[in-house]
């Protein structure tokens, strides 16, 4: 196991090499443990930040980007398929570099001139409209596999447009792409790691300097059981999710 | 005046030509059946008349309302949404796949429309809905979910969700097709029991026997046209076209 050379590592720099195991364990190696996992959780904000407001942004632009994917009206169809392409091709560090730089590379602002927050500001509109590319092709998945029955009844029922799709095609599209939503949702919280690349400060950020200054995997160990955890915590809510959506099949 | 009047109807899918020149009537209280090989534009005709498809070019009257008219290039226009408002709050629609909304339980398949699009108040749609699988023997499934359902339950729960409207005209799309024939005789009972109370029924189906035991008139279709056209009697009985008896031997032996 890696841990047990760091251990081994600590124990040794704090001159207690005389000491039994378990001394070293509650005089050293404890306490160092609690060091990070307190310093990891200063990130977990920011980790958290990204996560929930990258949903809260990129689910209903989603939706409008699959209704744009499918609009009678051509050229929006071919741009937003265009863009759903570039956004599921590329990596999303790379759109994230460019988004930062962008103020820069195609306006010509200094970026010293940007507002303070542009870094978060350029992190949430990259995230959000990267994972409303995912979403919206997830969405227009769990519409199609809607039988087109369920249109011609509410046609002859008379619901018109808005009423069909709110009441009728909306929650089974719900149901639909719940489990493929939960898998996206995992791929976020790992995928926030990718701010450290703009050297925003989050979990993977911090856990990735106080490893080099370390020279431990420790921090990183520690990242990881958080990034676990929390993926655990996402997978247990959305199985609650999708119960609630059992008690009807198609 | 009949109640419903279909004249010239014309309707093509790319270069198929479906319907080739469709003139019908339906009067008040009377029961129609409509036979014919597949592909005959029986079903078509009904998703015409009940606004699933476009026509190309005649006329469809519901009562006083124009649902379309063919203007002077020889084109059917259609009416305002104000006008096809009125006119799909005329009929109701039995399809074959049921189509009920899976989501909903058999109670508010029934009363959504009422409470949705006609803001009925919950009390006076529960009712309905209470009354209406009363009707179809169904009282002690209101809570249930279509998924948990028989299928000539499940059609008899679409039946009641078309009738919740109280439609002047019921159009059935082959509503026996999708069930098991030990199923068809529940559905094919509903309908009897309506035809006695006078509702104004279009049925498609393949059931001859049922066409003979419950319509007025029965209409044959075949390659876009009506061949043969008049009480069950004479059509099913005493077929006077050649393509009318080859259709009926080859189904009823």
């Amino acid at each position: 196991m890696g841990l047990y050379p760091v251990f081994l590592s600590l124990v040794s720099a704090t001159g207690l090499a005389g000491a039994t195991w378990w001394e070293k364990l509650v005089t050293v190696f404890l306490p160092e443990l609690w060091r990070i996992v307190k310093l990891l959780l200063g990130g977990l904000s920011g980790t958290g930040m990204i996560f929930a407001l990258t949903l809260l942004f990129s689910i209903p632009l989603g939706i409008l980007v699959m209704f744009c994917r499918r609009s009678r009206f051509a050229p929006l169809r071919v741009l937003t398929t265009f863009y759903i392409s570039v956004m599921r091709g590329t990596p999303l560090m790379l759109q994230l570099v460019v988004f930062y730089y962008a103020p820069y590379y195609f306006f010509k602002i200094m970026m010293n001139k940007m507002p303070e927050n542009w870094l978060f500001l350029a992190l949430i509109v990259g995230f959000s409209i990267n994972y409303a590319a995912y979403f919206a092709e997830i969405f227009r998945s769990g519409l199609s596999s809607i039988a087109v029955g369920q249109y011609e009844a509410a046609n002859v029922l008379d619901f018109g447009r808005m009423r069909t799709f709110l009441h009728i095609i909306l929650p089974q599209m719900v149901k639909n792409v719940l489990p493929s939503v939960t898998n996206e949702m995992i791929t976020l919280v790992k995928d926030t790691s990718l701010a450290f690349t703009l050297s925003y400060v989050e979990m993977f950020t911090l856990a990735r300097q106080e490893s080099a200054l370390m020279v431990s995997p420790m921090p990183l160990f520690v990242a990881g059981i958080f990034y676990y955890v929390a993926n655990l915590v996402v997978a247990f809510v959305m199985a609650r999710v999708e119960k609630k959506f059992d008690y009807y099949h198609v | 005046m009949s109640l419903l009047e279909m004249s010239n109807i014309k309707k093509s899918f790319k270069q198929l030509e479906v319907l080739k020149d469709i003139s019908l009537h339906v009067n008040e209280g009377e029961v129609v059946s409509i036979i014919g090989p597949s592909g005959s534009g029986k079903s078509t005709l009904l998703r015409c008349a009940t606004t699933l498809e476009t026509v190309d070019s005649g006329d469809i009257r519901y009562l006083e309302d124009y649902l379309c008219r063919t203007n002077s290039g020889g084109r059917a226009v259609y009416a305002d949404k104000a006008v096809q408002r009125r006119i799909k709050e005329c009929f109701g629609l039995v399809f074959q796949n049921f189509n009920l909304f899976p989501h909903y339980s058999v109670k508010k398949n029934i009363t959504a429309a009422l409470t949705l699009v006609h803001k009925k108040s919950k009390a006076e749609a529960n009712a309905k809905a209470a009354e209406l699988l009363e009707k179809m023997g169904l009282a002690d499934k209101a809570g249930a979910y279509p998924c948990q359902l028989s299928g000539g339950q499940q059609q008899r729960v679409s039946i009641a969700r078309a009738l919740a409207l109280n439609p002047k005209i019921l159009f059935f799309d082959e509503p026996t097709s999708a069930l098991d024939p030990e199923l068809t005789g529940e559905i094919l009972k509903v309908i009897q029991s309506l035809a006695k109370e006078k509702m104004t029924m279009v049925i498609v189906t393949h059931e001859m026997l049922f066409a003979r035991d419950v319509s007025d008139r029965v209409i044959f279709m075949d390659d876009g046209y009506i061949i043969e056209e008049g009480p069950p009697k004479e059509v099913i009985d005493n077929p006077q076209s050649e393509r009318t008896k080859t259709f009926l031997n080859r189904i009823l032996e």
